[in-house]
Order: C-alpha cells, then sequence, then structure tokens
C-alpha cells in the first residue's frame, strides 16, 4: 500500500506534463466550478432565507385583509397579553421636485416589527445597522432605489400623498419584506399616525392592512381559535408555518434550474473524463504489465492510478471551488438590484459538493478503465498484442450510469424533473449528434475539392468521425444554451415590445375617486393626455357557485394553474376587482354566450373572462353569489370573453351590465396616451389627486425587461460553463488522438510538408468542427427561438442571419484555439524525435 | 557436485484460440535447470520461446502441464502471489528496456526493492547503479539515456532484488553489435558475482554460445 501511494505520488508529476491529468484536471475543475459556482450563490439566498423564516412575518400571528382591521382584535389580543402593531400598505406616487417614483408607502405602528427588525443605514446602500424604534411623525424612511430615484439624501422633503415629510434614515430592510427577490417598486416607511394626513386612503383605495401579533405560544393558540370564530372571510392569518412564500418557491425553483443548468456541463465534463481515462489506461497499460512483472499485485496497479486520481480530484476542487466562488461572486454582482436581502457569507457546504460530485464523476467514469488497467496481465511486457480483458456491460457502464443518476437526482432533488433533465439531454444530444453526422458526411465527400492541407484538415475530420461528432455535439449543447439565450434576450423582448400598439396607453391611473373622476379627466386632457378607456372598480368576493361553496372548486383550480392547494389567495376566494359597461373593448372576443344589449341593463349577469372560466369550471348559467361591501348579489353567467391582456387596456376577469352595481362605493381605472410636455405636469397631477395610483407603464416595462435581461445574463453565464465543458471535451479528443496526430505530423513534414502546411491541415479540421458546432447550434437556438416566441409569447419569429454567422464564427475561435494549444507541440517538435521516441 | 534444480517445465503445454481454431504453440516442454546455470532459449521466431519463458516465470500460465519455480508450484498459484514470487526471486531484462518513463534512472532501479518491501532500497539501487557504471547518471530520465545505458540501468533493476532465476528476453536485440558486446559482459559479469541463475531467449549465437546450455526450440517442441 505504502509503495503504491509512494509511487502514484512520485509519478504524478510526470504524468501531469504528459497532458492526460492535465485535461483530467480540467474536466473535473470545469465541473467542480459550475457546480460550485451556482451552489454557493444558491447556498448562500437559501441560508438568507432559512436566517429570515422566523422574522418573515415580523411577528409571531400576521392578520392581511383588504379592509381596516376592526379594533376588537387588538383590543381581545392585548387583554390576553399579545402584544400588536398595525402596518397600513399602499402603492402611491412619490415626488421630490418634480422627479416622481412609484412606490411601496408601508405605514406602521409604534412596537414594529414585533419579531426581527428594522435594518437602517445613514446613507443609501450604506452599512446597515438595527433600528430600535419606527420613524417619528413628520420622518420618512425610504430605500435607497427610492432615494436614488427621486435624487434625494437625509434632510431632503418627499411629498407622499397631501404632505411631505423628511427622510432622516435610509430603509435597507424590513423583516416582512420577503425574502427572495424584491417587489419592482422601491419602499419607504413612515409612521402611522401621518397616514390620515396623506390623504393616501380613499374608498376602494387598494391598501393592504395588517395587524401583527407576538407572544407566548399558549396565549397565541387560543387568541387564534377565538379569531377564527369571530373573523371575517376576507381577513387571513398566518402564521409562521404557512410562512413559505411563494418567492421563497420561485427561488428554490430558480435554485433548482441553475443547478441544472450547470449539471449540463458537468455530464459534458465526465464524457471528457471517460475520454482522458480512456486514453490514460492506453498509455499505461505497458506500465501496469511491467509492475506486475517486477511482483506488484493487482491491487497495487490500482492504487496507484487511483492515488493520481484522487490527487487530481482533490486539486481540481480546491481550484475549481475557487473559481465556483468568484463566479457566484460575478453572478451577484449581475442580479444584485433583484436580491432584496444583506446575503450572508457562503458556507462550505458547495465545497464538499463539489469533491463529492468529483469522486463521483471519476468513479463513475474513470473508475472502469482503472479497473481494467489493473487486469492487464503481465505477459504484456513480451507481447504488446495482448491487452486486458474486456468489461462486462454492468462494470463498463454501470458505475457511469449510476454517477448521473445520482448526480441528476441529487441536484434535482426530483424523480420526475430529473427523468425530464435526462430524456430532454437525451434528444437534444442524439439530435445533435445526427445532424453532426451528416455534416461530418458531407465535408468527408468534398474532401478533394481544395488543396493539401483543405483534404488533411477533411480526410482527420471524416476518419475520427466518433470524435468529431462527439466534439461537435458538447460544444454545440453550450452554444446553442447560449445563443438561445441571446435570442431571448435580444430579439424576442424587442419584438414582444414592437408588437404592441403605437397607440397603446403608457399610463395607468387607479384610484380615481368618483367625485373626481371629471376634474381628473381634465386635467389629463388640458396636457395632451388621452385617455383610451376608463372603467369603474370594485371589489367583490365570489361566495358560491350554484348555490354550493366556491372551496370545493378549489382543487381544480389549484390543479389547472399548477399551484399547491395552499394558496389561500387563489382566484375562488380572493377579493376580485370587478366592473361594469355597456361596450364590449375591440381586445375581448366573445367566445360563448352573448354580449350584453340595452335591455340587460340591470339584470343580475355577468360575462367572464376564459382564463377565470376553465379555472373555475364555469359554464353558460351558472349562478354566482358576490358579497360586494357587506351586501351579497345572485348573477348569472350570460358570456365568457377571451381577453387579449397584453393590450395594455384595462381589463377585467369578471364583467357586470351597467345599472347593477352603481350603488356599491368604488372607484376609476383609466389608461391612456400621456406625454406630458412639461415633466411637472405629472407631479401636479399627484399633488392634485394625491389618492391616485399613477403607473408610468414605460418605467415598469423598462424594469421588467431589465429584471429579465439580468436573469437571462445570470442563466446565460452558468451556461458559459457548459461551453467550457464542450472545450474540454474537445481537449480529450485531441489528447486522445494525440501520438496518432504527432506521427502523422512528422511523416508530413519528413515527406517534405512545410510546418505551415501541417498547421493550416489541422486548422482546417478544427475550424470544421467548431463551425459544425455552431451551425448545428445555431439551427437548435433558432428552433427554441421559433417555439417560444409563437407558442409562449405569441409574436412572430423573425429569423436572425446573424445568429448562424455568430454561432459559426464563436464556435471555429473557440475550437481553433483550444486545437492549437493541444496539438502545437507536435507540430513545433523535430520529427526525427518523435519518429524515433514516439 | 549436484546442484540443486531452481526452475523445472514439466509437460508444458500452452494453446491459444484463433480465427481459424485452436492453436498449440508450446507442446509438451519438459526440462530442469540448476541453480546458477546459464541457459539459452533459441529457436527460429514464433518457435515459441517467449511463451515458454513466460510460463517459466508464471507471467502467463499452461494450458497444460507444471512449473517450479525454486521449490513452488506456479500452476497452483493465482497472479498475486506469482507477482509476489517474482518480487522474491526474480529479475527481467527485456528487449526494450522497459524503464518507467517517469521515474530515474534510480527510481527505476529503487522500483522492485520498493515492490518486495526492502527499506533500504535507495542505498542498494545507487550501489547497483555505480555498479553498472551509472553512478554519477543516477537522477536521469530514460528519454536522457542512450540505448545501452538504458539497458545498463534494466540490467541494475533486474539484479538489485538478488534474484534466483535472471530472465532475458533478447537484451542485446534493440542495441549495436559494440553495445550489445558490453550489455552482454556486464550480464554475465552479475550472474557470476551473485550466482543467479540465467535463463536468456536470443537469437544472437554468440551471446547463445557463452551460455553453458542451450535448449533449441521449433514448432512450439524442444529439439
Amino acid at each position: 500500500m505504502r509503495i503504491a501511494l509512494l509511487l502514484g505520488f512520485r509519478t504524478l508529476l510526470r504524468e501531469w506534463r504528459s497532458g492526460d491529468l492535465a485535461v483530467l484536471f480540467l474536466a473535473l475543475f470545469v465541473a467542480v466550478a459550475a457546480l460550485t459556482g451556482v451552489g454557493f450563490l444558491t447556498d448562500r439566498i437559501q441560508r438568507a432565507m432559512q436566517l429570515q423564516a422566523s422574522e418573515v412575518l415580523a411577528a409571531d400571528l400576521r392578520l392581511q385583509s383588504p379592509d381596516p382591521v376592526r379594533d376588537n382584535y387588538s383590543v381581545e389580543a392585548r387583554r390576553r397579553g399579545i402584544r400588536t402593531a398595525r402596518v397600513t400598505s399602499t402603492l402611491s406616487v412619490v415626488l421630490k421636485g418634480e422627479l416622481t417614483q412609484l412606490s411601496n408607502v408601508h405605514a406602521v405602528s409604534e412596537g414594529y416589527p414585533l419579531r426581527g427588525s428594522v435594518r437602517v443605514a445613514t446613507r443609501p446602500f450604506g452599512v446597515p445597522l438595527v433600528a430600535t424604534d419606527i420613524p417619528a411623525p413628520g420622518e420618512v424612511w425610504p430605500d435607497s432605489r427610492l432615494l436614488a430615484a427621486v435624487d434625494a439624501r437625509i434632510g431632503d422633503e418627499l411629498s407622499i400623498g397631501s404632505i411631505k415629510l423628511r427622510v432622516t434614515r435610509v430603509l435597507i430592510s424590513r423583516p416582512d419584506q420577503g425574502s427572495g427577490f424584491v417587489d419592482l417598486a422601491p419602499s419607504l416607511l413612515m409612521n402611522d399616525a401621518n397616514l390620515a394626513a396623506t390623504a393616501l386612503i380613499q374608498p376602494g383605495s387598494r391598501v393592504r392592512y395588517v395587524e401583527l401579533y407576538a407572544g407566548d405560544r399558549s396565549r397565541l393558540a387560543p387568541f387564534l381559535t377565538w379569531f377564527n370564530a369571530t373573523g371575517k372571510r376576507s381577513e387571513r392569518v398566518i402564521d409562521i408555518a404557512d410562512a413559505s412564500p411563494e418567492v421563497g418557491n420561485a427561488s428554490a425553483r430558480a435554485a433548482r434550474f441553475l443547478s441544472l443548468a450547470s449539471l449540463a456541463g458537468v455530464l459534458l465534463c465526465a464524457v471528457a473524463i471517460a475520454m482522458t481515462a480512456r486514453r490514460y489506461v492506453k498509455r499505461h497499460l505497458d506500465l501496469a504489465a511491467l509492475l506486475k512483472t517486477l511482483g506488484a499485485p493487482q491491487s497495487t496497479v490500482l492504487i496507484i492510478s487511483l492515488t493520481q486520481l484522487a490527487c487530481i480530484a482533490v486539486l481540481a476542487t480546491a481550484a475549481g471551488s475557487a473559481a465556483g466562488y468568484l463566479a457566484q461572486t460575478g453572478l451577484l454582482a449581475i442580479l444584485r438590484d433583484m436580491v432584496a436581502t444583506e446575503l450572508p457569507p457562503a458556507s462550505l457546504q458547495p465545497m464538499f459538493v463539489g469533491l463529492a460530485a468529483a469522486l463521483l464523476l471519476l468513479l463513475g467514469f474513470a473508475l472502469p478503465s482503472m479497473l481494467q488497467l489493473s487486469r492487464v496481465p503481465a505477459m504484456r511486457v513480451l507481447r504488446r498484442d495482448v491487452g486486458p480483458p474486456q468489461l462486462g456491460t454492468m462494470l463498463a457502464y454501470g458505475p457511469a450510469v449510476l454517477a448521473v443518476g445520482l448526480l441528476i437526482i441529487w441536484v434535482s432533488g426530483d424523480w420526475k424533473l430529473s427523468l425530464w433533465f435526462v430524456l430532454g439531454l437525451s434528444i437534444a444530444m442524439a439530435t445533435f449528434a445526427m445532424a453532426g453526422w451528416l455534416l461530418v458526411s458531407v465535408v468527408g465527400r468534398l474532401r478533394g475539392r481544395a488543396g493539401v492541407a483543405w483534404r488533411y484538415g477533411a480526410a482527420n475530420l471524416a476518419r475520427r468521425r466518433g470524435e468529431s461528432i462527439v466534439q461537435i455535439v458538447a460544444l454545440g449543447l453550450g452554444l446553442s444554451a447560449l445563443l438561445l439565450l441571446a435570442i431571448i434576450r435580444g430579439d424576442l423582448i424587442n419584438d414582444w415590445r414592437a408588437r404592441l400598439p403605437s397607440n397603446a396607453p403608457n399610463y395607468f391611473f387607479v384610484n380615481i375617486a368618483p367625485a373626481e373622476r371629471e376634474a381628473f379627466q381634465a386635467m389629463l386632457s388640458g396636457d395632451g393626455g388621452k385617455v383610451s378607456r376608463i372603467l369603474p372598480m370594485i371589489r367583490g368576493r365570489m361566495i358560491a357557485i350554484n348555490d354550493g361553496p366556491v372551496t370545493g372548486r378549489r382543487a381544480r383550480e389549484g390543479q389547472a394553474s399548477g399551484r399547491g392547494q395552499g394558496r389561500g389567495d387563489g382566484l375562488a376566494t380572493r377579493e376580485q376587482n370587478l366592473t361594469w359597461s355597456t361596450e364590449l373593448g375591440p381586445d375581448n372576443t366573445i367566445t360563448a354566450g352573448k354580449w350584453f344589449t340595452a335591455a340587460d341593463r340591470g339584470k343580475p349577469l355577468v360575462s367572464v373572462a376564459t382564463e377565470f372560466q376553465e379555472s373555475m369550471n364555469l359554464k353558460l348559467g351558472d349562478r354566482l353569489k358576490f358579497d360586494i361591501a357587506g351586501e351579497t348579489i345572485d348573477v348569472t353567467i350570460s358570456s365568457f370573453r377571451k381577453v387579449q391582456w397584453d393590450s395594455m387596456q384595462p381589463n377585467f376577469f369578471l364583467m357586470f351590465p351597467a345599472g347593477l352595481l352603481e350603488g356599491a362605493a368604488g372607484t376609476y381605472m383609466a389608461s391612456a396616451q400621456y406625454r406630458p410636455t412639461d415633466p411637472a405636469a405629472v407631479a401636479q397631477l399627484v399633488r392634485r389627486f394625491p389618492g391616485v395610483s399613477i403607473f408610468d407603464m414605460d418605467d415598469l416595462l423598462g424594469q421588467v425587461r431589465s429584471i429579465v435581461e439580468k436573469a437571462v445574463l445570470a442563466v446565460q453565464s452558468v451556461f458559459l460553463f457548459t461551453v467550457l465543458s464542450g472545450v474540454v471535451v474537445l481537449l480529450a479528443a485531441v489528447q486522445a488522438t494525440r501520438d496518432e496526430r504527432r506521427y502523422e505530423s512528422a511523416m508530413l513534414r519528413t515527406l517534405g510538408a512545410s510546418r505551415r502546411t501541417v498547421l493550416i491541415g489541422v486548422m482546417v479540421e478544427f475550424a470544421l468542427i467548431g463551425v459544425m458546432a455552431g451551425v448545428v447550434a445555431a439551427a437548435a437556438a433558432s428552433t427554441g427561438g421559433f417555439f417560444l416566441a409563437t407558442r409562449l409569447l405569441e409574436v412572430p419569429y423573425h429569423p436572425n442571419p446573424m445568429l448562424w454567422l455568430s454561432g459559426a464564427a464563436i464556435g471555429a475561435a473557440l475550437v481553433c484555439v483550444a486545437g492549437y494549444l493541444a496539438t502545437r507541440t507536435a507540430l513545433t517538435q523535430p520529427p526525427m524525435s518523435i519518429l524515433r521516441y514516439g | 557436485m549436484d546442484r540443486k534444480i531452481v526452475l523445472e517445465a514439466q509437460d508444458l503445454t500452452r494453446k491459444v484460440s484463433s480465427p481459424e481454431g485452436e492453436l498449440t504453440i508450446v507442446s509438451h516442454v519438459s526440462f530442469a535447470i540448476p541453480a546458477g546455470q546459464t541457459v539459452a532459449l533459441v529457436g527460429a521466431s514464433g518457435a515459441g520461446k517467449s511463451t515458454v519463458l513466460a510460463m517459466l516465470a508464471g507471467l502467463d500460465v499452461p494450458t497444460s502441464g507444471k512449473v517450479w519455480l525454486d521449490g513452488s508450484d506456479l500452476t497452483l498459484m493465482d497472479e498475486d502471489a506469482r507477482a509476489r514470487l517474482r518480487a522474491d526471486r526474480v529479475g527481467f531484462v527485456f528487449q526494450a528496456f522497459h524503464l518507467v518513463p517517469s521515474l530515474t534512472a534510480l527510481e527505476n532501479v529503487m522500483l522492485p526493492l520498493e515492490l518486495a518491501g526492502r527499506g533500504d532500497a535507495g542505498v542498494e539501487a545507487r550501489a547497483m547503479l555505480a555498479r553498472v557504471g551509472l553512478g554519477d547518471r543516477v537522477g536521469h530520465y530514460p528519454r536522457q539515456l542512450s540505448g545501452g545505458e538504458q539497458q545498463r540501468v534494466a540490467l541494475a533493476r533486474a539484479s538489485v532484488t538478488r534474484p534466483a532465476v535472471l530472465f532475458a528476453d533478447e537484451p542485446t536485440g534493440n542495441l549495436d553489435t559494440t553495445t550489445g558486446a558490453s550489455i552482454c559482459q556486464l550480464l554475465f559479469d552479475l550472474n557470476r558475482e551473485s550466482g543467479t541463475t540465467l535463463v536468456l531467449v536470443t537469437h544472437d549465437t554468440q551471446l547463445a554460445a557463452r551460455c553453458e546450455r542451450k535448449l533449441t526450440m521449433s514448432a512450439g517442441r524442444l529439439i
């Protein structure tokens, strides 16, 4: 054992120089870097979420309601020795001078937060400190993004509704802000005492009222029982067990997706490892036979190889983890604006995952070859034609299948997802292989069409058909992912935006009080704004379908929407925005029944959007019962409508005929084309109508676009590892044919070929592989882009010839550089030394 | 005085399968070699010399028949047991030298000592390299040595464990006449100094003539 270890270490450096172990190192390095890069990132985000899990409610119990919370709850809670606090949240435009920014306004009462802490700083993005109080009356704590948007600093005054508040600190984080990805709008914290004076809360305004409770579990449990007996349907209580917010699930899904994306590269590295291991065995057959001849048992031969593999695994893990950590820093820089919270430092766990993955890859893809090596007969020292016995199918492929299976299940954490991943990857690889085979065959037939260098390169490509196809598949996979993401990031988003009609409204106004409607429209028109649609809006809850409970339909709803059943705010039970109209907009098409006629005015009818119909399994003639501001109303479904939601016009799931709901208190919602000539006009509008929420769609779309672009860029960065893995496969393939290439080069040069001719021949071969991989990748990316455009985004797809050119150019450049580096010694070494010493 | 038999082949037969059917490459070969004797195994190419050598050294197993090496029946041993016996009792010299390219001359010579578990490998290997005239080349890798020097290292490696039997397969086959002669001289000198039994396979009639005994093979049989 000792001598085997010693020999393993002693020959390591020399083996490294031979190139095989270097390629093996590179394959493991890229695999570990890919896994740990994503691993460090997701580890940090998930640990941040775990840290916040107990704080995410800012309380032990959290009551949420669309209506003001009755005082009797807090009275009862305090009577039971439970602490309480209130948070009232709404969306409003915040101004400083003429600069405006739509923001989440959170008015909090004394004691907030009951659990966790608010962190503040003395300057934007500054070092966070725990706040021990809340903003005093007259003060406001905006977050860094809001301050930047309105160009404000500490000491400035911000207009919020009808009042001005002075900035005294910068809000860095709140415990209940959600632990994953932030809302689009920035936030501010202000004192509850100032809320009424802002005049932001009008009848029908979209407000979320929250009451927080904290205390001993023994006191909270009976309080919850009491609440369940007395609380309103619209009021929802969340405790820590429910506190697995959707953003948490979303970021877990994103983490899983990124991990699977990194796994594609890892699996390609596995191919490189298998190729390198085969070459390692081929080169070490004589040594293994010699060692056995000199008296080494089979185990010694195996241990020598395994020692070297283990050393490489440890070194590659260390270097790969360091690279992964750097990659994670880069990914985080891309996603900085999207990650709301300060992240804890990374743990070492991803590094151990990287080491385990490296060992698993080696065991799966290299061990069978090493076992074969240890079984080479000693007789080979006398007869070189004697090779190792062939491994049985189970031993040859079993460990690889097992390793791949374990890795995929480990990373995805889901059997079904793993199967889809394997299926998808297999189909992609088979398609790429077929395309590669076709291209290699065509080029092989065209080899006589040009000079000697072209013939030499094309002949090499065709002769090593298997290796060439493997290289095309490996590089093509990574490149196609990058190109497809480039299509999404550029063309598809542009196409989608271009599809919006030029006269589409660019402003939305919500919460227009009925009494202010005409004045508001007049002011908007006076500044050149054109209201394209204005609809009344009231809030109501569906409480029965055909006199049966709504909740019975929620299972289907959960299935239809692909969500779990635990969500209490599903379509069925949450408050809906309701409207009435006599006109059917051009973006609405009746699919069944008929639209309201003049004769239907005041009749108990409803027109339902098809999405609502499908998720609730409704049919024409069904009777729906609604609770609207405490009044119940029974209506019959008279039509279903297909709504074009991206028309940028106000649209509703549920529309009633005019004359039915006018008595209920509501507000108006309007869309308008509005290009204010004077930047101050919006500010004046906000000052005059403080309760109206203004949404600048250009701004919002810009933010959505920015987030989508950043997310796609992050995914692209992960797929860079896949491209790198493709390059490693190429290096492994070149390494496998290195002796052959050296000999060919020496022979050609001995026969009079110049070094330049040989070099051009080799470069032709590599360039062809790169171009083919690029072409196959562009074809795959275009197909993917076509389906994404026509099926998902429903925009016409415009093929981009640059995609094909750039695919081929990137492919050729990558392969030529890597190929040149791998073969240059064969071209520079004197032919005599190669022919004499091999 | 009768010398102890150190190597004995009894009715050795080796058959291999080929596309044309089963081929007998060694047929019913028997002989015994006393300790310290030098034996040349000669014959035309394909006569079966190397196969016999492989079976005598336990590198290959006979289809039938027995081989005793220093009292041990090789045909009853598994591969690892035969390897251990070789580590203790056998040395090899090959036509193609078969040095480990990633080890220095010294490390190559130390290798069999280390495999046999000997603690003084470095000292003995240095001494043996000095004995073959390469005391100043211990740190050189095989690629840095000439063919003759490589074969000297191989001789040092084969002799350093003081084996009971030294097998040599065409030891001068890859060398020019002058270098071959000097290697040949060294081989016999080392053999004489250590009293090792020498079995060598060769086409070289001069080399064969220096051996005490000559076994000639033709078509797989001793003649």
